[in-house]
Protein backbone atom coordinates (compact mmCIF):
# COMPACT_ATOMS: atom_id res chain seq x y z
CA UNK A 1 0.00 0.00 0.00
CA UNK A 2 0.98 3.48 -0.78
CA UNK A 3 0.04 6.58 1.50
CA UNK A 4 0.21 10.09 1.10
CA UNK A 5 -0.16 11.74 4.36
CA UNK A 6 -0.86 15.60 4.51
CA UNK A 7 1.89 16.54 1.49
CA UNK A 8 2.74 20.11 0.64
CA UNK A 9 4.81 21.34 -1.89
CA UNK A 10 4.74 23.99 -4.47
CA UNK A 11 6.65 24.31 -7.21
CA UNK A 12 6.59 26.95 -10.34
CA UNK A 13 2.86 27.92 -10.71
CA UNK A 14 2.12 24.55 -9.30
CA UNK A 15 1.11 23.55 -5.60
CA UNK A 16 0.21 20.58 -3.54
CA UNK A 17 -1.68 20.88 -0.41
CA UNK A 18 -2.37 18.90 2.59
CA UNK A 19 -2.68 15.67 0.02
CA UNK A 20 -3.76 12.51 2.02
CA UNK A 21 -5.01 9.25 0.28
CA UNK A 22 -4.16 5.41 0.02
CA UNK A 23 -3.80 3.48 -3.09
CA UNK A 24 -4.57 -0.81 -2.50
CA UNK A 25 -2.12 -3.17 -3.62
CA UNK A 26 -4.01 -4.23 -7.00
CA UNK A 27 -5.92 -0.90 -7.10
CA UNK A 28 -6.21 1.19 -9.92
CA UNK A 29 -6.16 4.28 -8.72
CA UNK A 30 -7.03 7.30 -11.40
CA UNK A 31 -6.22 11.06 -10.19
CA UNK A 32 -8.75 12.91 -11.80
CA UNK A 33 -8.61 16.46 -12.43
CA UNK A 34 -8.92 19.71 -14.60
CA UNK A 35 -5.19 21.05 -15.69
CA UNK A 36 -3.53 23.05 -13.38
CA UNK A 37 -4.02 21.23 -10.37
CA UNK A 38 -0.75 19.91 -9.46
CA UNK A 39 -1.60 16.01 -11.00
CA UNK A 40 1.81 15.90 -12.85
CA UNK A 41 3.70 17.54 -9.85
CA UNK A 42 1.43 14.80 -7.35
CA UNK A 43 2.93 11.70 -9.70
CA UNK A 44 6.49 13.15 -9.19
CA UNK A 45 6.60 13.70 -5.66
CA UNK A 46 5.43 9.93 -5.71
CA UNK A 47 8.07 8.97 -7.97
CA UNK A 48 10.71 10.74 -5.81
CA UNK A 49 11.63 13.70 -8.28
CA UNK A 50 10.61 16.37 -6.07
CA UNK A 51 10.74 16.14 -1.73
CA UNK A 52 7.51 17.42 0.32
CA UNK A 53 7.97 20.65 2.16
CA UNK A 54 5.95 18.85 4.70
CA UNK A 55 4.46 15.81 5.22
CA UNK A 56 4.91 11.74 4.68
CA UNK A 57 4.69 8.73 2.14
CA UNK A 58 4.82 5.55 3.13
CA UNK A 59 5.63 2.36 1.01
CA UNK A 60 4.80 -1.07 2.45
CA UNK A 61 4.88 0.30 5.59
CA UNK A 62 8.01 2.01 5.24
CA UNK A 63 8.61 5.88 5.21
CA UNK A 64 10.10 7.30 1.96
CA UNK A 65 9.56 11.06 1.98
CA UNK A 66 12.81 11.46 1.13
CA UNK A 67 14.16 8.12 -0.75
CA UNK A 68 16.12 8.77 -3.77
CA UNK A 69 13.67 8.14 -6.66
CA UNK A 70 16.65 5.46 -8.28
CA UNK A 71 15.87 3.58 -5.01
CA UNK A 72 12.17 3.39 -5.08
CA UNK A 73 11.74 0.76 -7.99
CA UNK A 74 8.70 2.93 -9.32
CA UNK A 75 7.46 2.56 -13.22
CA UNK A 76 6.88 6.10 -14.25
CA UNK A 77 6.10 7.21 -17.66
CA UNK A 78 5.21 10.80 -17.99
CA UNK A 79 3.45 12.50 -19.97
CA UNK A 80 5.79 12.96 -23.71
CA UNK A 81 6.79 9.40 -22.67
CA UNK A 82 10.08 10.57 -22.26
CA UNK A 83 12.26 7.46 -24.77
CA UNK A 84 15.97 8.45 -25.13
CA UNK A 85 16.48 9.87 -28.34
CA UNK A 86 19.98 8.35 -29.05
CA UNK A 87 18.94 4.79 -27.72
CA UNK A 88 17.22 2.26 -29.94
CA UNK A 89 13.61 0.95 -28.56
CA UNK A 90 16.02 -2.12 -26.91
CA UNK A 91 18.48 0.00 -25.31
CA UNK A 92 15.40 2.29 -24.15
CA UNK A 93 13.55 -0.51 -22.19
CA UNK A 94 17.32 -2.24 -21.57
CA UNK A 95 18.59 0.72 -19.72
CA UNK A 96 17.15 0.42 -16.33
CA UNK A 97 18.49 -3.72 -16.30
CA UNK A 98 21.96 -3.06 -17.15
CA UNK A 99 22.30 -0.25 -13.89
CA UNK A 100 21.19 -3.77 -12.51
CA UNK A 101 24.10 -5.60 -13.85
CA UNK A 102 22.13 -8.62 -15.16
CA UNK A 103 24.08 -10.19 -17.72
CA UNK A 104 23.76 -9.61 -21.57
CA UNK A 105 21.38 -13.13 -21.97
CA UNK A 106 19.16 -12.15 -18.97
CA UNK A 107 18.61 -8.67 -20.41
CA UNK A 108 18.09 -9.90 -23.62
CA UNK A 109 15.19 -12.35 -22.28
CA UNK A 110 13.64 -10.06 -20.05
CA UNK A 111 12.96 -7.21 -22.77
CA UNK A 112 12.18 -9.51 -25.03
CA UNK A 113 9.80 -10.95 -22.44
CA UNK A 114 7.91 -7.35 -21.60
CA UNK A 115 8.04 -6.51 -25.27
CA UNK A 116 5.92 -9.50 -26.30
CA UNK A 117 3.15 -8.59 -24.14
CA UNK A 118 3.20 -5.19 -24.66
CA UNK A 119 3.13 -6.10 -28.35
CA UNK A 120 6.46 -3.95 -29.41
CA UNK A 121 8.72 -7.01 -30.22
CA UNK A 122 8.89 -6.09 -33.83
CA UNK A 123 10.01 -2.28 -32.94
CA UNK A 124 12.89 -3.13 -31.06
CA UNK A 125 16.24 -1.93 -33.20
CA UNK A 126 13.52 1.37 -34.14
CA UNK A 127 14.83 4.56 -32.56
CA UNK A 128 12.16 6.47 -30.66
CA UNK A 129 11.26 9.31 -33.65
CA UNK A 130 9.89 6.81 -35.38
CA UNK A 131 7.35 5.87 -33.41
CA UNK A 132 4.31 6.77 -33.45
CA UNK A 133 2.27 7.65 -30.11
CA UNK A 134 0.88 4.66 -29.72
CA UNK A 135 4.16 2.63 -30.05
CA UNK A 136 6.02 5.73 -27.96
CA UNK A 137 3.21 4.59 -25.19
CA UNK A 138 4.13 0.93 -25.20
CA UNK A 139 7.50 1.38 -25.22
CA UNK A 140 7.51 4.17 -22.31
CA UNK A 141 5.17 1.39 -20.36
CA UNK A 142 7.69 -1.33 -20.97
CA UNK A 143 10.68 0.18 -20.05
CA UNK A 144 9.21 1.17 -16.51
CA UNK A 145 7.83 -2.63 -16.23
CA UNK A 146 11.27 -3.85 -17.27
CA UNK A 147 12.88 -3.35 -13.97
CA UNK A 148 10.66 -5.69 -12.50
CA UNK A 149 8.40 -2.67 -11.00
CA UNK A 150 4.47 -3.38 -9.70
CA UNK A 151 4.16 -0.26 -9.73
CA UNK A 152 3.14 1.78 -12.38
CA UNK A 153 2.46 5.70 -12.39
CA UNK A 154 1.22 7.08 -15.58
CA UNK A 155 0.76 10.69 -16.53
CA UNK A 156 -2.25 11.81 -18.97
CA UNK A 157 -0.91 8.26 -20.61
CA UNK A 158 -3.64 9.43 -24.14
CA UNK A 159 -3.64 12.73 -23.74
CA UNK A 160 -1.57 12.85 -27.02
CA UNK A 161 -2.71 9.61 -28.77
CA UNK A 162 -5.78 9.30 -30.92
CA UNK A 163 -9.28 7.85 -30.02
CA UNK A 164 -9.24 4.39 -31.64
CA UNK A 165 -5.66 4.18 -30.14
CA UNK A 166 -6.95 5.45 -27.16
CA UNK A 167 -9.82 2.83 -26.53
CA UNK A 168 -7.72 0.06 -27.85
CA UNK A 169 -4.73 0.90 -25.26
CA UNK A 170 -7.92 1.03 -22.60
CA UNK A 171 -8.61 -2.28 -23.24
CA UNK A 172 -5.11 -3.44 -23.42
CA UNK A 173 -4.21 -1.96 -20.27
CA UNK A 174 -6.95 -4.09 -17.70
CA UNK A 175 -5.45 -6.96 -19.62
CA UNK A 176 -1.74 -5.91 -18.59
CA UNK A 177 -2.72 -4.71 -15.63
CA UNK A 178 -4.56 -8.11 -14.82
CA UNK A 179 -1.51 -10.48 -16.35
CA UNK A 180 1.19 -8.19 -14.95
CA UNK A 181 -0.30 -7.82 -11.07
CA UNK A 182 0.05 -3.79 -11.58
CA UNK A 183 -0.93 -1.47 -9.27
CA UNK A 184 -1.56 1.54 -11.34
CA UNK A 185 -1.52 5.44 -9.97
CA UNK A 186 -3.16 6.97 -13.78
CA UNK A 187 -3.43 10.57 -14.24
CA UNK A 188 -5.60 12.69 -16.44
CA UNK A 189 -8.58 14.71 -16.98
CA UNK A 190 -11.11 12.65 -18.71
CA UNK A 191 -14.13 11.45 -17.14
CA UNK A 192 -14.35 8.66 -19.50
CA UNK A 193 -11.07 6.77 -18.48
CA UNK A 194 -11.62 6.96 -15.26
CA UNK A 195 -14.77 5.33 -15.82
CA UNK A 196 -13.00 2.98 -17.88
CA UNK A 197 -10.37 1.97 -16.03
CA UNK A 198 -10.25 3.09 -12.41
CA UNK A 199 -11.32 0.90 -9.13
CA UNK A 200 -11.08 4.31 -7.14
CA UNK A 201 -11.12 8.16 -7.79
CA UNK A 202 -9.47 10.97 -6.09
CA UNK A 203 -10.60 14.33 -7.34
CA UNK A 204 -7.88 16.68 -7.39
CA UNK A 205 -9.04 20.41 -7.97
CA UNK A 206 -6.74 23.68 -6.99
CA UNK A 207 -3.88 21.28 -5.30
CA UNK A 208 -6.23 19.27 -2.65
CA UNK A 209 -7.18 16.36 -3.04
CA UNK A 210 -10.89 16.76 -2.38
CA UNK A 211 -12.34 13.87 -2.43
CA UNK A 212 -11.05 9.85 -2.71
CA UNK A 213 -13.91 7.07 -3.29
CA UNK A 214 -14.66 3.71 -5.60
CA UNK A 215 -15.12 5.06 -9.09
CA UNK A 216 -19.68 4.89 -8.70
CA UNK A 217 -19.31 6.54 -4.99
CA UNK A 218 -17.12 9.79 -6.22
CA UNK A 219 -19.59 10.18 -9.92
CA UNK A 220 -22.44 9.63 -8.44
CA UNK A 221 -22.46 11.46 -4.95
CA UNK A 222 -19.51 14.67 -5.20
CA UNK A 223 -19.09 15.80 -1.55
CA UNK A 224 -19.22 19.51 -2.14
CA UNK A 225 -20.51 22.02 -4.97
CA UNK A 226 -17.04 22.57 -6.74
CA UNK A 227 -16.56 18.58 -7.21
CA UNK A 228 -20.26 18.40 -8.24
CA UNK A 229 -19.43 21.32 -11.00
CA UNK A 230 -16.13 19.79 -12.03
CA UNK A 231 -17.89 16.20 -12.63
CA UNK A 232 -20.40 17.84 -14.51
CA UNK A 233 -23.09 18.78 -12.35
CA UNK A 234 -24.18 21.92 -14.19
CA UNK A 235 -27.25 22.54 -12.20
CA UNK A 236 -26.36 24.23 -8.97
CA UNK A 237 -28.87 25.68 -6.54
CA UNK A 238 -28.74 27.29 -3.58
CA UNK A 239 -31.37 27.86 -1.15
CA UNK A 240 -33.06 27.31 2.23
CA UNK A 241 -33.85 23.60 3.30
CA UNK A 242 -37.19 23.00 5.51
CA UNK A 243 -36.93 19.50 5.78
CA UNK A 244 -37.44 17.56 2.40
CA UNK A 245 -38.59 21.34 0.90
CA UNK A 246 -36.05 23.48 -0.91
CA UNK A 247 -37.17 26.55 -1.19
CA UNK A 248 -34.80 28.97 -4.22
CA UNK A 249 -36.04 32.21 -5.45
CA UNK A 250 -39.60 31.36 -4.61
CA UNK A 251 -38.98 27.79 -6.77
CA UNK A 252 -40.15 24.39 -4.69
CA UNK A 253 -37.37 21.45 -5.12
CA UNK A 254 -38.28 18.03 -3.35
CA UNK A 255 -35.00 16.76 -1.53
CA UNK A 256 -33.99 13.16 -1.36
CA UNK A 257 -33.74 13.22 2.11
CA UNK A 258 -34.55 16.00 5.14
CA UNK A 259 -32.03 19.24 5.52
CA UNK A 260 -32.24 22.26 7.54
CA UNK A 261 -31.23 25.90 6.71
CA UNK A 262 -29.09 26.96 3.88
CA UNK A 263 -27.57 24.08 1.70
CA UNK A 264 -26.88 23.82 -2.30
CA UNK A 265 -28.09 21.50 -4.84
CA UNK A 266 -26.69 19.73 -7.81
CA UNK A 267 -28.76 18.03 -10.44
CA UNK A 268 -26.88 16.72 -13.50
CA UNK A 269 -28.24 17.88 -17.14
CA UNK A 270 -28.51 14.66 -18.27
CA UNK A 271 -31.04 13.88 -15.07
CA UNK A 272 -33.72 16.12 -16.13
CA UNK A 273 -36.60 15.16 -17.97
CA UNK A 274 -38.42 17.72 -20.59
CA UNK A 275 -42.03 17.30 -21.51
CA UNK A 276 -45.10 19.57 -23.22
CA UNK A 277 -47.55 18.04 -21.19
CA UNK A 278 -47.44 17.64 -17.02
CA UNK A 279 -45.67 14.32 -15.48
CA UNK A 280 -47.94 12.06 -14.44
CA UNK A 281 -45.17 9.40 -13.51
CA UNK A 282 -43.66 9.16 -10.19
CA UNK A 283 -41.11 11.98 -10.55
CA UNK A 284 -41.42 13.88 -7.38
CA UNK A 285 -39.89 17.72 -8.69
CA UNK A 286 -42.25 19.16 -11.92
CA UNK A 287 -41.13 22.84 -12.37
CA UNK A 288 -42.79 25.02 -15.00
CA UNK A 289 -39.81 26.29 -17.30
CA UNK A 290 -39.20 28.37 -20.51
CA UNK A 291 -36.34 27.44 -22.76
CA UNK A 292 -34.41 30.36 -23.10
CA UNK A 293 -31.66 28.74 -25.48
CA UNK A 294 -31.10 25.35 -27.58
CA UNK A 295 -27.69 24.58 -28.48
CA UNK A 296 -26.85 21.42 -30.34
CA UNK A 297 -23.62 19.91 -29.40
CA UNK A 298 -23.47 17.08 -31.62
CA UNK A 299 -26.36 14.69 -31.35
CA UNK A 300 -27.48 15.65 -28.32
CA UNK A 301 -29.12 18.90 -27.38
CA UNK A 302 -28.24 21.28 -24.28
CA UNK A 303 -31.22 23.39 -23.43
CA UNK A 304 -31.10 26.47 -21.05
CA UNK A 305 -34.68 26.83 -19.12
CA UNK A 306 -35.65 29.36 -16.82
CA UNK A 307 -37.56 28.07 -14.21
CA UNK A 308 -38.67 31.41 -12.01
CA UNK A 309 -35.66 33.45 -12.52
CA UNK A 310 -33.42 30.23 -11.61
CA UNK A 311 -31.43 28.56 -15.00
CA UNK A 312 -31.57 25.06 -15.19
CA UNK A 313 -29.85 22.97 -18.07
CA UNK A 314 -30.95 20.22 -19.43
CA UNK A 315 -29.77 17.73 -22.17
CA UNK A 316 -31.92 15.99 -24.54
CA UNK A 317 -31.37 13.96 -27.36
CA UNK A 318 -32.16 15.27 -31.23
CA UNK A 319 -35.46 13.19 -31.38
CA UNK A 320 -36.80 14.21 -28.10
CA UNK A 321 -36.32 17.98 -29.04
CA UNK A 322 -37.86 17.91 -32.13
CA UNK A 323 -41.00 15.58 -30.57
CA UNK A 324 -41.78 18.79 -28.01
CA UNK A 325 -40.40 21.40 -30.26
CA UNK A 326 -38.25 22.74 -27.98
CA UNK A 327 -37.19 26.41 -29.14
CA UNK A 328 -36.65 29.74 -27.66
CA UNK A 329 -40.13 31.07 -25.83
CA UNK A 330 -41.37 27.68 -25.49
CA UNK A 331 -43.50 26.77 -22.39
CA UNK A 332 -42.93 23.41 -21.11
CA UNK A 333 -42.09 20.99 -18.00
CA UNK A 334 -38.93 19.85 -16.43
CA UNK A 335 -38.79 17.09 -14.13
CA UNK A 336 -36.18 14.76 -12.06
CA UNK A 337 -36.13 12.71 -9.55
CA UNK A 338 -35.44 13.73 -5.80
CA UNK A 339 -33.01 10.88 -5.82
CA UNK A 340 -31.01 12.83 -8.84
CA UNK A 341 -30.84 16.04 -6.31
CA UNK A 342 -27.44 16.07 -4.70
CA UNK A 343 -27.33 18.17 -1.12
CA UNK A 344 -24.21 20.05 -0.10
CA UNK A 345 -25.03 21.56 3.27
CA UNK A 346 -23.23 24.99 3.16
CA UNK B 1 1.28 37.85 -57.01
CA UNK B 2 2.07 36.94 -53.64
CA UNK B 3 5.00 35.33 -54.63
CA UNK B 4 6.71 37.35 -56.92
CA UNK B 5 7.11 39.94 -54.07
CA UNK B 6 8.19 37.54 -51.57
CA UNK B 7 11.04 36.91 -54.06
CA UNK B 8 11.81 40.78 -54.50
CA UNK B 9 12.71 40.87 -50.67
CA UNK B 10 14.43 37.53 -50.35
CA UNK B 11 16.85 38.80 -53.14
CA UNK B 12 17.00 41.81 -51.64
CA UNK B 13 18.42 40.44 -48.13
CA UNK B 14 20.32 37.61 -50.35
CA UNK B 15 21.92 40.41 -51.96
CA UNK B 16 23.00 42.08 -48.16
CA UNK B 17 24.27 38.74 -47.22
CA UNK B 18 26.56 37.88 -50.43
CA UNK B 19 28.36 41.25 -49.41
CA UNK B 20 29.25 39.97 -46.39
CA UNK B 21 29.75 36.58 -47.39
CA UNK B 22 32.61 38.50 -49.80
CA UNK B 23 33.61 40.44 -47.06
CA UNK B 24 34.63 37.05 -44.96
CA UNK B 25 36.02 35.48 -48.55
CA UNK B 26 37.88 37.81 -50.20
CA UNK B 27 40.90 38.12 -47.71
CA UNK B 28 41.24 34.80 -47.16
CA UNK B 29 41.34 34.06 -50.69
CA UNK B 30 43.79 36.63 -51.08
CA UNK B 31 45.66 34.87 -49.11
CA UNK B 32 45.85 31.89 -50.27
CA UNK B 33 45.95 32.73 -54.02
CA UNK B 34 49.02 35.55 -53.45
CA UNK B 35 50.79 32.46 -51.69
CA UNK B 36 49.65 30.45 -54.64
CA UNK B 37 52.26 32.50 -57.43
CA UNK B 38 54.96 32.64 -54.65
CA UNK B 39 54.96 29.04 -53.69
CA UNK B 40 58.56 28.89 -52.93
CA UNK B 41 58.49 31.12 -49.78
CA UNK B 42 55.81 28.65 -48.71
CA UNK B 43 58.09 25.79 -48.94
CA UNK B 44 61.30 27.49 -47.46
CA UNK B 45 58.88 28.13 -44.32
CA UNK B 46 58.45 24.50 -43.97
CA UNK B 47 61.89 24.46 -43.56
CA UNK B 48 62.26 27.10 -40.90
CA UNK B 49 62.77 25.33 -37.65
CA UNK B 50 61.62 28.72 -35.85
CA UNK B 51 58.10 28.49 -37.81
CA UNK B 52 57.80 24.95 -37.13
CA UNK B 53 58.70 25.12 -33.46
CA UNK B 54 55.92 27.98 -33.40
CA UNK B 55 53.41 25.74 -34.94
CA UNK B 56 54.07 22.84 -33.03
CA UNK B 57 53.64 25.21 -29.69
CA UNK B 58 50.29 26.43 -30.95
CA UNK B 59 49.42 23.01 -31.21
CA UNK B 60 50.35 21.40 -28.02
CA UNK B 61 49.18 25.10 -26.08
CA UNK B 62 45.85 25.15 -28.10
CA UNK B 63 44.62 21.88 -26.83
CA UNK B 64 45.63 21.91 -23.37
CA UNK B 65 43.50 24.74 -23.33
CA UNK B 66 40.46 23.44 -24.74
CA UNK B 67 40.49 20.52 -23.04
CA UNK B 68 41.15 22.35 -19.81
CA UNK B 69 38.03 24.61 -21.37
CA UNK B 70 36.13 21.62 -21.55
CA UNK B 71 36.28 19.41 -18.02
CA UNK B 72 36.25 23.16 -16.10
CA UNK B 73 33.26 24.38 -18.49
CA UNK B 74 31.02 21.38 -19.36
CA UNK B 75 30.12 21.56 -15.13
CA UNK B 76 29.39 24.70 -14.79
CA UNK B 77 27.57 25.00 -17.94
CA UNK B 78 25.26 22.07 -16.66
CA UNK B 79 23.93 23.64 -13.54
CA UNK B 80 23.51 26.98 -15.60
CA UNK B 81 21.21 25.18 -17.76
CA UNK B 82 19.92 22.80 -15.03
CA UNK B 83 19.43 24.45 -11.71
CA UNK B 84 17.85 27.31 -10.13
CA UNK B 85 20.60 29.23 -7.52
CA UNK B 86 21.07 32.42 -5.87
CA UNK B 87 23.73 34.63 -8.34
CA UNK B 88 22.97 32.74 -11.05
CA UNK B 89 22.84 36.08 -13.19
CA UNK B 90 25.73 37.07 -12.04
CA UNK B 91 27.62 33.52 -12.53
CA UNK B 92 26.02 34.00 -16.17
CA UNK B 93 27.39 37.44 -16.44
CA UNK B 94 31.02 36.37 -15.03
CA UNK B 95 31.41 33.79 -17.79
CA UNK B 96 30.63 36.00 -20.29
CA UNK B 97 33.55 38.75 -19.22
CA UNK B 98 36.22 37.30 -21.03
CA UNK B 99 34.42 37.92 -24.26
CA UNK B 100 33.99 41.33 -23.75
CA UNK B 101 37.90 42.40 -22.35
CA UNK B 102 40.07 44.03 -24.56
CA UNK B 103 42.88 41.12 -25.26
CA UNK B 104 46.14 43.27 -23.90
CA UNK B 105 44.30 43.81 -20.61
CA UNK B 106 43.88 39.92 -20.46
CA UNK B 107 47.22 39.79 -20.52
CA UNK B 108 48.24 42.61 -18.63
CA UNK B 109 45.75 40.98 -15.68
CA UNK B 110 46.90 37.52 -15.81
CA UNK B 111 50.37 39.01 -14.96
CA UNK B 112 49.42 40.85 -12.47
CA UNK B 113 47.35 38.18 -10.71
CA UNK B 114 49.92 35.43 -11.34
CA UNK B 115 53.07 37.43 -11.55
CA UNK B 116 56.17 36.37 -12.87
CA UNK B 117 55.07 32.41 -12.21
CA UNK B 118 54.07 32.49 -15.62
CA UNK B 119 55.67 34.61 -17.80
CA UNK B 120 57.01 33.38 -20.68
CA UNK B 121 56.04 29.72 -19.95
CA UNK B 122 53.97 27.22 -21.46
CA UNK B 123 51.60 27.81 -18.58
CA UNK B 124 51.30 31.34 -19.19
CA UNK B 125 50.32 30.54 -23.18
CA UNK B 126 47.76 27.99 -21.74
CA UNK B 127 46.17 30.35 -19.11
CA UNK B 128 45.74 33.38 -21.40
CA UNK B 129 43.78 30.54 -24.22
CA UNK B 130 41.48 28.97 -21.19
CA UNK B 131 40.82 32.91 -20.41
CA UNK B 132 39.66 33.78 -23.41
CA UNK B 133 38.21 30.66 -24.65
CA UNK B 134 36.04 29.38 -21.60
CA UNK B 135 33.38 31.44 -22.40
CA UNK B 136 32.65 29.23 -25.54
CA UNK B 137 32.49 25.99 -24.09
CA UNK B 138 30.29 27.40 -20.98
CA UNK B 139 27.62 29.00 -22.77
CA UNK B 140 27.26 26.26 -25.76
CA UNK B 141 27.40 23.22 -22.87
CA UNK B 142 24.53 25.42 -20.75
CA UNK B 143 22.95 25.55 -24.65
CA UNK B 144 23.33 21.84 -24.83
CA UNK B 145 21.88 20.84 -21.72
CA UNK B 146 18.57 23.28 -21.82
CA UNK B 147 17.85 21.30 -24.51
CA UNK B 148 17.53 17.99 -22.67
CA UNK B 149 14.17 17.30 -21.56
CA UNK B 150 14.16 17.23 -17.83
CA UNK B 151 11.69 14.55 -17.99
CA UNK B 152 14.58 12.21 -19.68
CA UNK B 153 16.68 12.92 -16.33
CA UNK B 154 13.40 12.18 -14.04
CA UNK B 155 12.31 9.09 -15.54
CA UNK B 156 16.96 7.48 -15.94
CA UNK B 157 16.40 8.18 -12.01
CA UNK B 158 13.29 6.50 -11.30
CA UNK B 159 14.85 3.17 -13.49
CA UNK B 160 17.64 3.29 -10.74
CA UNK B 161 20.08 5.64 -12.62
CA UNK B 162 22.66 7.76 -9.87
CA UNK B 163 22.53 11.51 -10.75
CA UNK B 164 25.80 10.94 -12.05
CA UNK B 165 25.05 8.04 -14.10
CA UNK B 166 21.79 10.53 -15.68
CA UNK B 167 24.91 12.90 -16.83
CA UNK B 168 26.88 10.60 -18.28
CA UNK B 169 23.96 8.36 -19.87
CA UNK B 170 21.32 10.65 -20.91
CA UNK B 171 22.55 14.30 -20.83
CA UNK B 172 25.99 14.13 -22.06
CA UNK B 173 25.09 12.09 -25.26
CA UNK B 174 22.02 14.24 -25.92
CA UNK B 175 23.92 17.66 -24.94
CA UNK B 176 27.44 16.45 -26.92
CA UNK B 177 27.05 18.40 -30.34
CA UNK B 178 26.56 21.74 -28.78
CA UNK B 179 29.53 20.90 -26.15
CA UNK B 180 32.10 19.44 -29.18
CA UNK B 181 30.95 22.69 -30.99
CA UNK B 182 31.22 24.59 -28.17
CA UNK B 183 34.97 22.57 -27.96
CA UNK B 184 35.90 23.65 -31.53
CA UNK B 185 34.91 27.39 -31.02
CA UNK B 186 37.50 27.59 -27.81
CA UNK B 187 40.04 25.66 -29.98
CA UNK B 188 39.60 28.17 -33.07
CA UNK B 189 39.61 31.10 -30.49
CA UNK B 190 42.91 29.79 -28.35
CA UNK B 191 44.45 29.92 -31.81
CA UNK B 192 43.77 32.98 -32.88
CA UNK B 193 44.56 35.15 -29.80
CA UNK B 194 47.87 36.93 -30.12
CA UNK B 195 47.32 40.06 -28.01
CA UNK B 196 47.36 38.62 -24.57
CA UNK B 197 49.94 35.91 -25.35
CA UNK B 198 52.40 38.54 -26.62
CA UNK B 199 51.63 40.40 -22.65
CA UNK B 200 52.58 37.12 -20.53
CA UNK B 201 54.35 34.86 -22.92
CA UNK B 202 56.39 36.15 -25.91
CA UNK B 203 58.61 32.82 -25.48
CA UNK B 204 57.70 30.24 -25.89
CA UNK B 205 57.29 31.35 -29.70
CA UNK B 206 53.68 30.29 -30.78
CA UNK B 207 52.51 30.80 -34.42
CA UNK B 208 50.48 33.65 -34.13
CA UNK B 209 53.60 35.11 -32.21
CA UNK B 210 55.63 34.45 -34.93
CA UNK B 211 53.18 36.10 -37.62
CA UNK B 212 53.63 39.28 -35.83
CA UNK B 213 57.37 39.39 -35.29
CA UNK B 214 57.57 38.54 -38.93
CA UNK B 215 55.53 40.89 -40.15
CA UNK B 216 57.05 43.79 -37.53
CA UNK B 217 60.95 42.80 -38.40
CA UNK B 218 60.10 41.86 -42.08
CA UNK B 219 57.27 43.02 -43.61
CA UNK B 220 54.11 41.93 -45.24
CA UNK B 221 55.54 39.14 -47.89
CA UNK B 222 57.46 37.71 -45.00
CA UNK B 223 54.75 36.79 -42.76
CA UNK B 224 52.56 35.26 -45.58
CA UNK B 225 53.35 32.15 -45.23
CA UNK B 226 53.67 31.81 -42.05
CA UNK B 227 49.98 33.11 -42.01
CA UNK B 228 48.79 30.94 -44.42
CA UNK B 229 50.12 27.59 -42.92
CA UNK B 230 48.30 28.86 -39.59
CA UNK B 231 45.28 29.58 -42.02
CA UNK B 232 45.54 26.11 -43.39
CA UNK B 233 45.37 24.28 -40.01
CA UNK B 234 42.79 25.89 -38.66
CA UNK B 235 40.46 25.83 -41.29
CA UNK B 236 41.41 21.90 -42.08
CA UNK B 237 41.15 20.94 -38.25
CA UNK B 238 38.00 23.54 -37.95
CA UNK B 239 36.06 21.85 -41.24
CA UNK B 240 37.40 18.09 -39.98
CA UNK B 241 36.06 18.20 -36.42
CA UNK B 242 32.86 19.71 -37.60
CA UNK B 243 32.27 16.85 -39.82
CA UNK B 244 33.46 14.64 -36.71
CA UNK B 245 30.77 16.06 -34.73
CA UNK B 246 28.49 15.69 -37.05
CA UNK B 247 28.68 12.36 -37.79
CA UNK B 248 28.80 11.10 -34.12
CA UNK B 249 26.07 13.17 -32.87
CA UNK B 250 23.90 11.50 -36.05
CA UNK B 251 24.60 8.29 -35.22
CA UNK B 252 25.08 8.76 -31.25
Amino acid sequence: MLELQSVYRSWKDFSLNDVSFKVYEGDYFIVLGPSGAGKTLLLEIIAGIFFPYRGRIIWKGKDITFLEPEKRGFAYVPQNYALFPHMTVYENIAYGLEIRKLSEDKISNVVKNIASVLNIEHLLERRPSTLSGGEAQRVAIARGLAIGSKFLLLDEPFANLDPSTTSRLILEMKVWKRELGLTVIHVTHSFEEALLLGDRVGVMLDGRMSQVGSVKEVFSNPRDENIASFLGFENIIEGMANGELLEANGVRIVLPTRYFGRVRIAVRSEDIILSEEPFRSSLRNMLEATVVDVMDIGGLFKVTLDVGGLTLKALVTRSSAVEIGIQPGKKLFAGFKATAVHVFEA
Amino acid sequence: MNKSKRDYFDYLFAGIGSVLIAYVLYPILTLFGEQIVDIGSLLKAFRDEVVLEALRNTLFTSLISTFLALILGVPLGYLLAKREFKGKALVQGIVDLPVVIPHSVVGIMLLLAFSRRILDSYTGIIMVMLFVSVSFVVNSSRDGFLAVDPKLEYVARSLGASKIRVFFTVSLPIAFHSIATGGVMAWARAVSEVGAIMVVAYYPKTAQVVVMEYFNNYGLAASRPIAVILMGLSLGAFALLRALIGRLSKSA
